[in-house]
């Protein structure tokens, strides 16, 4: 398809969308001004409005396709979400209004901290990062501060499970600690005599996913949070997998110190093709102090940002405002909307969709990474098999899937199992979607063995069919130039 | 399900939770609204918030949105889409993706941008971090900010980079100008540098003497960082062109908010960082990358690129554990350039110049407000006062005037200072409006706003 810059015609202008003519700029110096007009497409409001949504039609969604992303939780976005939260009254709010003029913002993130702080079973809640990344750098970043407030400055190392996501490692650099990896055991708990052996004084803390990447409740928590705490370490609950245990079981009562739960999965606001996201974190007691700013707090009936001054030994800022309020309304209007019995009701839905996929899985022939164990709200095949006999990988399935109109799971992650398909349905898609699903997968494993080039060739459906991400990489081609 | 399952009960498929450790009902958490009555409840809430006229900036911006580009943003297929992994499913997101490159690019004349970071602050963090990576010819960690820098990136930029041992080096700036001056620099400047930060309009407003002060860097081998805001970028000399040396033309790293292009304030976010760099650097660059290539077929197609950079491959060794970009936000600022176009960028610019030119001719005409610096402003200037600042924007806040933002705790040194700013929304009534307030409250004895206090 064409690009935008392909539609434009030199002098071509939109319906009056700025001002008719360029008013005087002779106050600024010559040298400070541009000397060359911006190389931006030039074309009609229509022309814009008709090539993007024409874009947006090569796009899988959730409004469009089944969407069952291993470890994204790809669940429906109501649209009430979306509308109230761009009411005028929230998108013409300066983030820098006096807090006495924003009470009806201010008292949404408040009940937004509150209820986070109870599903999480933690003392205390920030709204600041910006997506799930940056709540771990958050976390970390408080557990560091933790140790140093306490003069305890030789814990240089963070350990997470080898099935972690890449953010945990990364983050942990970060925040300048070394990372040590724990082995994973093959019924997908974390080895607990290794961990064992890994701890020390050297020890901050570990950063754990429960239920795991690998889609089972790690049944040992208390016992690693006993490890973790007698050596004077701290336990960091990443939230990527929140959505499998709403109000069936509590971070906070699991025995972690500090979590950050992702908005844009459990509390269902949009991925929008790669954000914005919101990494809210919660502390229990001992790291309250610790928090980033800014937090919202009610005094006499109203509502204010502290600062500084109210928590002096906060990390920091992490955004220049408010961390994403936008995303953050998004997910206060959708828990109003489910309220305590529908957060239940959540986990319960997300967990038996997974579970009799699980089931159907296995009753047509495919291999599952870890059998005889419940599934969390995702569970994990492995293809290794079919990729031996018929020499298909799991990128194949993936592509081929495309092609019978499913987004394709989670491949290739996590990295411990061979030729994985990660599967998460969430609890919004009915048995129809998932059988549907299962037929797909049934199809595409049957056509492996008697015509495994389909599966090699596909996508063919899609507007384009597999790309060359090597010379993507190796002839970089990052901006359209004009000729 | 359950009979397929081999359970009796959605229950029992939590059996592997130790029974102690359930959780009881959620006390705190409300119970379930139906969508009528959550609409009233946040349309009450919505319609508490302030409806003054703004008159504040700092750091965001309300200009005008054409309502095509939030219609097209929240059309389902890019609102419920996820980060483009599968290409082939997503070659809507990703085209756009590569579109906002281009235009980021074009805008700021450098040579590459990212697909977009969480916001200004964050993303002036990832240039610090990524300079710190990228020159290798210094050693010190050593990254000089001035003052003139807006102090939620300063420290949105401490509180990121901190874990790193990287030294951030405040430079005043020069009391008479309100800039960052060369001189300056080179006062703080004793011996090796990584970078140097410059942002242009500075907090103040002020237009900083960008081209001598890139020359200077580069001839001591150190990075020059810079941080804009894109709408100024159309008529304000580019990053990618500053310094009079051809040799070593352009800031080496364009960072800043892209909240200008068609985001709307929404009480601070969601925003997105604009991240652009020398070619030189793309390797450095932190976050997603979006790249032109080729399919089976040839046709042209695009796929996320240079991904050995990124966490879910490098994991410990990436460049930064960033996953996210702000999508939705660039798929809306990328729908708002292409309809504005360059002349309705420039156009829009102008007008916000314009119109805050003539608010500061207004209010320095009152007695007891005058301006604080004598550089040349784009769209925001600080203004002294011979009252409290904050009784004063109290008092005009009774009047609906949102009057500015009060420097007094970030710059307690200028004293009763606000910084005010203007835009294209603003007609002359709205500006005469707030120049016939101010009038009001500065002849006030006493203020009005102060009488509530006491």
């Amino acid at each position: 398809m064409m690009l935008i810059f392909e539609h434009s015609s030199e002098g071509r202008k939109g319906a009056p969308q700025s001002p008719a003519e360029r008013a005087s700029t002779a106050a600024i110096p010559d040298n400070l001004l541009r000397k060359s007009r911006a190389a931006l497409p030039e074309v009609s409001e229509l022309q814009a409005v008709r090539h993007y949504t024409r874009l947006s039609q090569k796009n899988f969604s959730i409004d469009t396709e089944f969407y069952p992303l291993g470890s994204c939780t790809m669940k429906y976005n109501p649209r009430a979400c979306n509308s109230l939260a761009m009411l005028p009254g929230f998108l013409n709010a300066h983030p820098l209004t006096p807090d006495a003029q924003n009470q009806g913002f201010l008292a949404c993130m408040y009940e937004l901290q509150s209820m986070l702080c109870e599903v999480t079973g933690m003392a205390a809640a920030s709204l600041a990062p910006m997506a799930g990344a940056q709540g771990e750098f958050a976390g970390v970043a408080m557990i560091e501060a933790y140790h140093k407030a306490r003069g305890d400055d030789e814990r240089k190392e963070i350990l997470v499970p080898d099935a972690a996501h890449g953010t945990n490692p990364a983050t942990a650099v970060m925040c300048g600690f070394s990372v040590r990896e724990i082995p994973t055991l093959d019924n997908g708990d974390v080895d607990l005599d290794a961990l064992k052996q890994a701890v020390g004084p050297q020890t901050a803390g570990l950063m754990l996913t429960n239920p795991s990447t690998l889609g089972v409740f790690e049944r040992q928590i208390e016992a690693i949070a006993k490890v973790i705490h007698e050596v004077g370490g701290l336990l960091y609950y990443d939230g990527a997998n929140l959505n499998a245990i709403l109000g069936k079981i509590r971070p906070g009562d699991m025995g972690f110190d500090v979590i950050h739960s992702n908005l844009h999965k459990t509390f269902s606001t949009p991925h929008g093709g790669g954000g914005p996201g919101s990494g809210a974190v919660g502390v229990s007691q001992r790291l309250k102090e610790f928090l980033p700013l800014p937090v919202v707090t009610k005094e006499k009936g109203s509502y204010r940002y502290m600062t500084t001054d109210d928590l002096p030994r906060s990390i920091g800022r992490l955004s220049a405002f408010m961390g994403n309020p936008g995303v953050l309304l998004r997910a206060f209007i959708y828990m109003r909307l489910l309220g305590r019995e529908g957060m239940i009701r959540v986990a319960e839905f997300a967990t038996l969709n997974a579970n009799y996929m699980m089931a159907e899985a296995k009753r047509r022939g495919f291999t599952l990474a870890i059998d005889n164990r419940r599934a969390s709200h995702e569970f994990i095949i492995t293809l290794k098999n079919e990729a031996r006999e018929f020499h298909v990988s799991a990128m194949d399935f993936a592509k081929r899937l495309l092609d019978l109109g499913y987004h394709a799971p989670t491949t290739y992650f996590p990295l411990l199992v061979p030729e994985c398909l990660l599967i998460e349905p969430t609890e919004s898609e009915a048995k129809e979607a998932l059988d549907g699903f299962m037929d797909a997968l049934e199809q595409i494993k049957n056509e492996a063995e008697t015509n495994p080039e389909l599966l090699h060739a596909a996508p063919q459906t899609l507007p384009v069919k597999r790309l060359d991400e090597v010379r993507a990489a190796k002839q970089l081609d990052l901006a359209y130039r004009a000729e | 399900m359950l009979e397929a399952i081999g359970v009796d009960s959605i229950d029992d498929l939590f059996d592997e939770i130790p029974a102690h450790l359930r959780a009881s009902s959620l006390e705190a958490v409300p119970e379930g609204m139906t969508e009528m009555e959550v609409s009233r409840l946040m349309h009450e809430r919505a319609d508490s918030n302030t409806r003054a006229l703004c008159f504040m900036g700092a750091g965001a911006y309300q200009h005008h949105i054409p309502a095509a580009v939030w219609e097209i943003t929240t059309r389902g297929e890019f609102y419920s889409a996820y980060t483009p992994y599968q290409a082939e499913a997503s070659q809507g997101t990703l085209q756009l993706t590569y579109e906002y490159q281009s235009m980021m690019t074009a805008l700021t004349a450098m040579d590459v941008s990212n697909a977009s970071m969480y916001d200004g602050a964050s993303s002036l963090a990832e240039a610090i971090l990524m300079a710190v990576r990228g020159n290798r010819k210094s050693k010190s960690r050593k990254i000089l900010i001035p003052t003139t820098v807006n102090p939620g990136y300063r420290k949105t930029a401490h509180t990121i980079v901190k874990g790193q041992q990287i030294e951030l080096v405040d430079v005043p700036y020069d009391e008479t100008s309100g800039t960052a001056t060369l001189e300056k620099f080179k006062q703080t400047a004793e011996d090796d540098i990584t970078a140097i930060v410059l942002q242009q309009p500075n907090f103040f407003g002020g237009l900083e003497a960008v081209d001598e002060i890139t020359d200077w860097a580069h001839e001591n081998n150190i990075l020059v960082i810079a941080v804009i805001n894109p709408l100024v970028a159309s008529i304000v000399n580019p990053p990618g062109e500053w310094g009079n040396d051809d040799n070593s033309k352009g800031a080496d790293i364009a960072c800043g908010d892209g909240q200008p292009l068609g985001a709307p304030m929404s009480a601070g976010g969601p925003y997105y960082g604009l991240l652009c760099c020398k070619q030189a650097l793309v390797r450095q660059m932190p976050g997603r990358i979006v790249g032109r290539t080729v399919d089976l077929d040839g046709r042209d197609g695009f796929v996320l690129t240079l991904q050995a950079r990124e966490q879910h491959i490098r994991r410990s060794k990436a460049t930064s554990n960033i996953c996210t970009n702000q999508g939705l936000v660039v798929t809306a600022s990328t729908i708002y350039m292409s309809i504005m176009g360059a002349a309705g960028l420039e156009n829009t610019a102008a007008a916000c110049h314009a119109n805050n030119n003539m608010l500061v001719d207004k209010l320095t005409a009152i007695d007891g407000v005058k301006k604080a610096f004598d550089c040349s402003h784009f769209h925001e200037t600080v203004l002294q006062l011979d009252k409290p600042a904050a009784d004063v924007l109290a008092a005009l806040l009774d009047k609906g005037i949102l009057g500015g933002y009060d420097l007094s705790k970030d710059y307690p040194e200028l004293g009763d200072a606000i910084l005010v700013c203007t835009t294209e929304m603003r007609s002359k009534e709205d500006i005469q409006a707030y120049a016939d307030a101010m009038q009001q409250v500065m002849a006030a004895t006493p203020l009005e706003g102060l009488q509530e206090t006491a």
